[in-house]
């Protein structure tokens, strides 16, 4: 497979998923830079990473938004192209309209960084095909703006679409309001578009991929990409 | 306009009329007011840094330059330096931390390293009144502002909470950056003929001879002061890292440095002196953010996320086309000379015109009478405690939940510890451990002060300050490879202060080199004073130790159950200057042990050979609050219980479970493994105190038990 990991001015994790998904799958994986509009055509996966993209002094992800790369990444995932938002990236993909919703700031207004665990609800994803119904992955999370809201309305129709992909929830999986670090609605902390191929995740799963660094449980996503491309003959 | 308005004294005002031969003019004198400030010049500790050692066998690079370097193996090299902020952060606690942390990553930048990490040391008021709570709030979102957005983790530091940081806090940054050692960039490699480049944020008015200001007292109206701080953006410094590290690796840096105190002044005059050139700054090609800016302005602007970069003139296209990719201006704004002078024109008419080694180097060493204080001979006297057993329980609870031992996480997840994907153990272990991609090692790294120690008995306080810091490395199994200090104090011009100084500067100097650690670079902040009130004496240390793998690696807040617990080290501590004597009287009194080179360099053999063993699940170097409380943080850490055994006439002893200094340590010994740990420690002293028990209850000899649902919640407040 050929991983794409797009670099905005202020992104600071675009190193990290490409370290990550490189030492996991053993596939070599490239950056794209922002100015570019539109995507190489061998991407099997494009990643926005995590950051402050001009330094979010605007609404989060708002200016990377209007990038010229987001055409690029519009088209793609029209034609069914993966597309994965980590924090920043999720952020740009809600402002870009290509998911629903909008990050606000954190309930108690400050950044938080902590190891958090969120629950698998959706296995029929690229992201999420290797992985049970009900899994708790252990994923940290670092932002300031990391609630995720939706109106009364959009919210009954991600809900009836199957749209949300993981859930904060405490160690064994119970999801309640102790174990909502940010205050997101219904502990949201993942969701697809309607077509499944466009993921939205504020935990990051490229700091959860080697032991060392106390999980591995993120590099399972990896894993379910990888997979999930293998079965329809990308490798 | 005279010398006395832009803080010079009378002597030196009378140096620079010999040096020059002539009268300096208004923006010369202000330069020199500036450059000449205790700040720029370290002209009060000059003589006393000599006392440290710096020479080691992996450093490459001492202090002199703008972060000292170690060798970490595979040809690659750690860059790391504390700086304090202290000043502008109790002026304007956001910005002021803000851009400490911006600067110090700027230094690490500057020497051609990717910054990795960084530390923070904290000391603030105890009183949690309102400003004291304002102040660390915007003091801790500043950190994490910056920081978080730049894209380097915190991980690690110290939290120091007495009422003498009250209206003075410290805010000291570190930062560690890994190299190529064939890419390490100095000052010292300018050549005739190479052009100045200016290269980040325009320059502005902010922070104006903000290195003069940090040179005195606050005073009672820190608002006037708020003109001297500066102002951070850490999306330009975030370019700023991209952008030189792309030059770097095209090899289009000749040499380089970050503005920071005095700005172009201070970085123009320093590679023209180092390289032994002269420097020609044209005022007029320097983009400034607003109109009608003087020559001296623009010299002394302390404008944040700026880099003066020395490049050959052919490379200038692509620095300027590497420099537009990443949104940054670029400006050629002067040249290198032949002549040895630091010049600066503006259209073409000479507004400076000063020898380049006198404008840093110039300033005449001042050594302020010293004497020692009276106060020492009073609190000599050690005071004899006794902790009744029906008091033992509220005692340790009001120890475990005192601001200095509590958890700090509301601080540190305000930080983004992980960022890099290299934190192996963050914030709230005491030491943290970081991977290095590029050669497979970790650096284990740690930040440590003693104040009131260094208060009491000013030699062996500082001596403890550089253990406090060291031992914990050392149990890691760590191989120390140098320190980084940042000397935090009152006014030099008391005698009294100045000697306590110089004694405590002594000890420390002393300690880490009978110790192999050497001092590759440093900082110095005095007149740490509010009206009123001074700070304690201290000198913060950050210490970087080389773990070639993690396999020998022995982390702290591990222990299993069944494992056999043992107190290595002397039985007692002291209580001089301990968290207990502060919570039971409040009256600091009493000598703190002696340093004891000898028995430091026997613990830290057996603390290195344990880890290499790999004997135990876990080891805790006792510290703050003393036994007991790292009993109770080992439990909290671990999530298991203990059942302590200790003989009663030692449990009499508040020196024993509450003493604080010297080599002291709890192990969590694997059952299997106790004789070959007894082996190791046998002559040093060892006493097995207990064992873990995987019931969440702390026993402590019957004369008090806990739930550890109960310790968390006291620890977590």
């Amino acid at each position: 497979m050929r991983a794409y990991v797009v670099v905005f001015p202020g992104s600071n994790c675009d190193r990290d998923v490409v370290h990550s998904l490189a030492t996991r799958l053993k596939t070599p994986v490239l950056t794209l830079w922002y100015e570019e509009n539109h995507l190489p055509s061998d991407a099997d996966l494009v990643v926005l990473p995590g950051g402050f993209s001009y330094g979010d002094y605007l609404r989060c992800g708002a200016m990377a938004a209007t990038a010229p790369i987001l055409q690029g990444i519009k088209n793609y995932a029209e034609n069914g192209g993966l597309v994965l938002g980590i924090c920043n990236g999720f952020q740009i993909l809600t402002e870009a309209r290509l998911l629903p919703g909008a990050l606000l700031a954190n309930k108690n207004l400050k950044f938080i960084c902590r190891q958090c665990t969120v629950r698998v609800e959706r296995t029929d994803t690229p992201f999420t095909s290797n992985l049970q119904i009900g899994q708790v992955l252990k994923m940290p999370i670092a932002h300031h703006e990391g609630l995720y809201f939706l109106p009364p309305e959009d919210l009954k129709r991600v809900l009836a679409n199957r749209q949300v992909v993981f859930r904060y929830c405490s160690n064994d999986g119970t999801v309640d309001e102790e174990n909502n670090p940010n205050g997101s609605i219904e502990n949201i902390a993942g969701v697809v578009n309607e077509r499944g191929n466009v993921l939205g995740l504020m935990p990051h799963p490229e700091r959860a991929s080697e032991k060392i660094l106390g999980s591995e449980d993120g590099g399972l996503i990896w894993d379910s990409v990888a997979l999930w491309l293998a079965k329809r003959g990308r490798r | 306009m005279n010398y006395k308005t832009v803080g010079l004294r009378k002597e030196e005002y009378l140096a620079i009329k010999k040096m020059l031969g002539r009268e300096p003019n208004e923006s010369e004198l202000r330069i020199l007011g500036v450059m000449w400030s205790e700040h720029c010049s370290y002209k009060s500790t000059r003589s006393i840094l000599k006392m440290f050692n710096s020479e080691g066998k992996h450093v490459i690079q001492g202090p002199g330059e703008n972060a000292g370097i170690v060798d970490i193996g595979g040809g690659w090299a750690a860059a790391f330096k504390v700086e304090s902020h202290n000043h502008p952060s109790a002026v304007e606690p956001y910005q002021g931390a803000a851009t400490g942390v911006g600067g110090i990553i700027r230094d690490i930048l500057a020497v051609g390293a990717w910054p990795t990490a960084c530390l923070d040391g904290l000391f603030f008021g105890k009183t949690p009144n309102n400003s004291t709570l304002s102040l660390i709030e915007g003091v801790v979102a500043g950190i994490g502002g910056y920081g978080n957005a730049v894209g380097v983790p915190t991980v690690g530091g110290k939290t120091f909470f007495d009422d003498s940081y009250e209206g003075n806090p410290l805010v000291n940054a570190m930062c560690v950056g890994t190299v190529h050692q064939e890419s390490v960039i100095t000052s010292r490699t300018a050549k005739v003929g190479q052009w100045v480049v200016l290269l980040g944020s325009r320059t502005g008015r902010d922070g104006i001879a903000g290195a003069a200001f940090a040179s005195t007292e606050l005073a009672e109206d820190t608002k006037s002061s708020k003109p001297q701080v500066q102002i951070g953006d850490p999306f330009v410094e975030k370019l700023l890292i991209e952008c030189c590290h792309e030059l770097l690796k095209d090899k289009l840096i000749a040499s380089m440095q970050d503005m920071g105190a005095a700005g172009i002044t201070s970085s123009a005059s320093e590679i023209a002196a180092k390289s032994g050139t002269g420097i020609h700054i044209y005022a007029e090609k320097v983009p400034t953010r607003e109109a009608n800016m003087t020559p001296w302005e623009i010299a002394l602007s302390e404008s944040q996320e700026r880099m003066l970069l020395i490049i050959e003139p052919d490379n200038f296209d692509k620095v300027k086309k590497c420099a537009e990719k990443w949104l940054l201006e670029c400006a050629l704004i002067g040249e290198i000379t032949s002549d040895k002078r630091f010049r600066i024109t503006n259209h073409g008419e000479t507004v400076v015109d000063l020898p380049a080694e006198m404008v840093g180097g110039g300033c005449p060493v001042i050594d302020w009478p010293s004497q020692k204080p009276a106060y020492l001979e009073n609190i000599k006297v050690e005071k004899k405690y006794e902790v009744p057993q029906e008091r033992f329980k509220e005692l340790f609870l009001s120890v475990l939940t005192d601001p200095n031992v509590r958890d700090k996480s509301w601080i540190y997840e305000q930080y983004d510890h992980m960022v890099q994907t290299n934190t192996v153990a963050g914030p709230g272990n005491p030491v943290s451990v970081i991977r290095i991609k590029e050669n497979g090692t970790f650096l284990a790294l740690s930040m440590d002060c003693d104040p009131w120690s260094c208060w009491l008995d000013p030699y062996n306080g500082g001596a403890e300050s550089f253990l406090k810091a060291a031992r914990p490395l050392w149990a890691c199994g760590a191989e120390v490879l140098g320190m980084t200090d940042c000397l935090n104090y009152p006014s030099p011009e008391s005698p009294e202060n100045y000697w306590v100084l110089k004694e405590s500067v002594r000890g420390l100097a002393q300690a880490a080199k009978d110790l192999e650690c050497p001092v590759v670079s440093g900082n110095v902040s005095l007149y740490n004073e509010s009206p009123g009130k001074k700070i304690l004496p201290s000198p913060l240390v950050g210490i970087v130790g080389l773990l070639r793998d993690l396999d020998t690696f022995l982390p702290s807040g591990r222990m299993e159950a069944k494992d056999i617990l043992f107190l290595v080290g002397p039985e007692k501590g002291s209580l001089a200057g301990s968290l207990f004597q502060r919570i039971m009287d409040g009256t600091i009194q009493g000598k703190p042990t002696p340093y004891d080179a000898d028995l430091e360099r026997k613990f830290k053999e057996r603390a290195i050979k344990t880890s290499k063993e790999k004997c135990c699940s876990s080891v805790r170097v006792i510290g703050s609050g003393g036994l007991a409380i790292s009993i109770a943080k080992e439990c909290i850490f671990a999530q298991k219980g203990a059942r302590i055994n200790i003989a009663p006439e030692l449990l009499k002893r508040p020196e024993f479970l509450f003493g604080e200094g010297r080599p002291r340590a709890i192990y969590s010994v694997k059952p299997s493994m106790v004789s070959l740990f007894e082996s190791i420690w046998r002559d040093f002293g060892l006493l097995k105190i207990g064992t873990v028990i995987e019931d969440h209850t702390l026993d402590i000899s019957g004369l008090a038990n806990f739930t550890l649902q109960e310790i968390l919640g006291c620890w977590r407040g």
